[in-house]
């Protein structure tokens, strides 16, 4: 009886035995990799890591059909699991996929989107021109289209030297600098918001953007009767070419991904998501990067530059910068799977 | 054998098709993960306005504390997660806490695309459920109707975890991943490896060694690892009592080198049967 019982005992306590060792290597490796960095392992251990987490793997398989010891089984599973994903789920470092995104990424998840950028220009602009015909043809819907603490005293009813006043007077007291971080953090929360929301099937998107095109509109239809047209647009664009770009580019990346999750065509729905949500969560901190820019120039570079026609210089300059840089950096790549 | 956490179960198969089993996080984990990720923020804010403090030697204006909170804040609540998920463990301070981490549901490479999409959408599962709720009571009474609406709409990106299967936030959806738990196993001492000096008493029958099956032993082995006195003596009791064996017989009061003995030889039996095809998983287990 005990002299069966002990032949397979052999071999089978031998198997955990012999073993164990490997293990324990896997597990230095492994600690080594995620306390410290990937960095510290030398050329050996880089040979040996895969080789441990094979054997690992396969002491796992054999662990499941032949042995009944339970602790072993579930320390061998987790123990494969994590080597799993630092082999399998390791990434370029981090200084990499920042290059690689200013050189690529991000103005080819820029050119992915194009589609929804035409409409959202689109919806933006036809919003403004209604908010410009609304209150032209009645100027009580400037008061329920804009905020008052929006408009500051810019309504309906302002003088034409005040209103000349906002544009080119110097502002009158200083910080500029906590003006331009409100700015910057404002418009990027909106616009981060914007994004998110497209995740309601890209409804409420539309009405974020709809809202800021009508605000746009009424106030060219303050300015432009007294004359000021040409003015505002110095005044806004200056800026305006950077920060409406990025708006309509988060609005876009927004209906990006309300599109996918509504429509997500020949795909499963999760798979479309998944494609739409990394491709606008790329655009996305593209939009905060040139929002970060806008609030610089609409914070310092709008107080105090008072030419027109240096307003209007940065404001094209930008613009002929955002566009050239979309549609060609990290062209030659696009093909490429 | 029916486990509570069975649910939570998905599978993975590695490229060397070995299925490997990852555990969901729980709604209420990754809430607890949450909160102290959120503390910790608050905490880094504030620390960092009073480190300002010292080093500006007291604030003459109010600019340079602006501007800390306007950015800190900013900084903080869009990318606090992003920069901590994108580092190897793929885990904020909170869900390492937790024992927790992300991993893409594929079983793939976690981008960096991914991390930040998954958690730019906490700003209409966290933010603005917070907005609605702080302007509804803040307001008058026909807008606080409004945010009470709004915020039960926002509801349904907070608590969309609670209404599927896998536990994803609106987030884990449009990134492709999901939270599993991360908890390190450790292994148990081998109970058949260590020298039994009162094994040569006991000898057993196939008959008896017959009587369990997987999952009896491996609870034995769980008692034998946690070795706590009563228990084994409970425990040596029934199974003497199932293999119609007598305390006095065995030498009660060494109720610890019995089990030893039980356990080496029906698991060495079991094991015996498992190379020949035969898993008896319980004793109502007919196989073998």
């Amino acid at each position: 009886m005990s002299g069966a019982a002990l032949a397979p005992s052999f071999g089978l306590s031998q198997f955990r035995a012999e073993r164990e060792s490997d293990w324990q290597r896997l597990e230095q490796l492994l600690d080594l990799v995620e306390k410290k960095s990937p960095k510290r392992l030398t050329n050996q251990d880089l040979i040996e890591l895969p080789r441990l987490y094979r054997a690992t793997l396969s002491a796992l398989s054999i662990a499941r059909e032949t042995s009944l010891d339970g602790s072993m089984i579930a320390y061998l599973e987790s123990l494969s699991t994590r080597a799993y994903f630092i082999l399998y789920g390791c990434r370029e470092p981090l200084w990499h996929q920042v290059g690689s995104f200013f050189a690529s990424g991000w103005a080819a998840a820029v050119r992915g989107i194009r589609g929804e950028i035409v409409l959202i220009a689109a919806l933006f602009f036809a919003s403004a021109l209604a908010g410009y015909a609304l209150v032209l043809s009645d100027p009580t819907w400037f008061s329920a289209l804009v905020p008052g603490e929006m408009a500051s005293g810019r309504d309906m009813q302002a003088s034409a030297d005040y209103l000349r006043g906002t544009l080119y007077d110097p502002p009158e007291q200083g910080g500029l600098e906590v003006f331009a971080t409100y700015l910057f953090t404002h418009n990027a929360q909106i616009s981060i918001l914007a994004f998110a929301l497209g995740f309601a099937f890209g409804i409420p998107t539309f009405f974020l953007i709809a809202q800021n095109g009508v605000m746009l509109g009424a106030f060219y239809a303050v300015f432009v009767p007294k004359g000021l047209g040409w003015g505002l647009t110095g005044w806004l664009m200056i800026h305006g070419t950077t920060e409406l770009s990025a708006i309509i580019l988060a609005g876009a990346a927004g209906l990006h991904i309300g599109r996918a999750v509504a429509f997500p065509g020949m795909r499963t729905r999760f798979a479309a998501a998944g494609d739409a949500g990394r491709r606008g969560a790329l655009v996305m901190i593209g939009v905060v990067i040139m929002l970060l820019v806008a609030g610089l120039l609409e914070g310092f570079a709008r107080q105090l530059i008072v030419d027109d026609g240096a307003r209007y210089a940065i404001a094209a300059l930008m613009l002929a910068f955002w566009i050239l840089y979309f549609t060609l950096a990290g062209r030659s790549l696009d093909d490429r799977p | 054998m029916i486990d509570p956490d069975a649910r939570r179960i998905r599978e993975l198969v590695t490229p060397e098709g070995v299925a490997l089993h990852l555990r969901l996080a729980t709604a209420g984990a990754r809430a607890a993960a949450f909160a102290v990720d959120a503390a910790i923020m608050l905490a880094s804010l504030i620390a960092i306005t009073i480190l300002a403090f010292f080093i500006l030697g007291g604030f003459r204006t109010f600019g340079p504390a602006a501007i800390i909170w306007l950015l800190g804040l900013f900084l903080l609540r869009n990318f606090y997660f992003t920069l901590f998920e994108s580092g190897v463990r793929a885990a904020t301070p909170g869900k390492r806490l937790l024992k927790l981490r992300v991993v893409a549901r594929d079983g793939g490479q976690l981008t960096g695309g991914a991390v930040l999409a998954r958690n730019l959408m906490r700003e209409i599962e966290v933010f603005l459920p917070l907005i609605f709720l702080a302007s509804a009571s803040q307001e008058g009474f026909s807008s606080k109707w409004l945010s009470i609406f709004g915020f039960a709409w926002t509801g349904i990106f907070l608590f969309m975890p609670l209404f599927n299967r896998d536990r994803l936030r609106a987030g884990d959806m449009l990134a492709g991943t999901w939270v599993v738990e991360n908890e390190r196993q450790r292994i148990a001492p081998d109970l058949i490896a260590r020298p039994n000096p009162g094994a040569d008493r006991y000898s057993f029958t196939p008959a008896e060694l017959a009587v369990y099956g997987q999952f009896e032993i491996q609870r034995l082995a769980d008692v034998l690892h946690h070795d706590d006195p009563d228990t084994i003596v409970t425990v040596a009791g029934v199974i003497r009592r199932k293999l119609g064996r007598s305390d006095e017989a065995d030498g009660a009061g060494d109720d610890r080198a019995f089990l030893d003995a039980y356990y080496t030889a029906a698991r060495l039996h079991l094991e015996r049967g498992l190379l020949f095809g035969q898993r008896k998983r319980d004793k109502h287990d007919s196989a073998s």
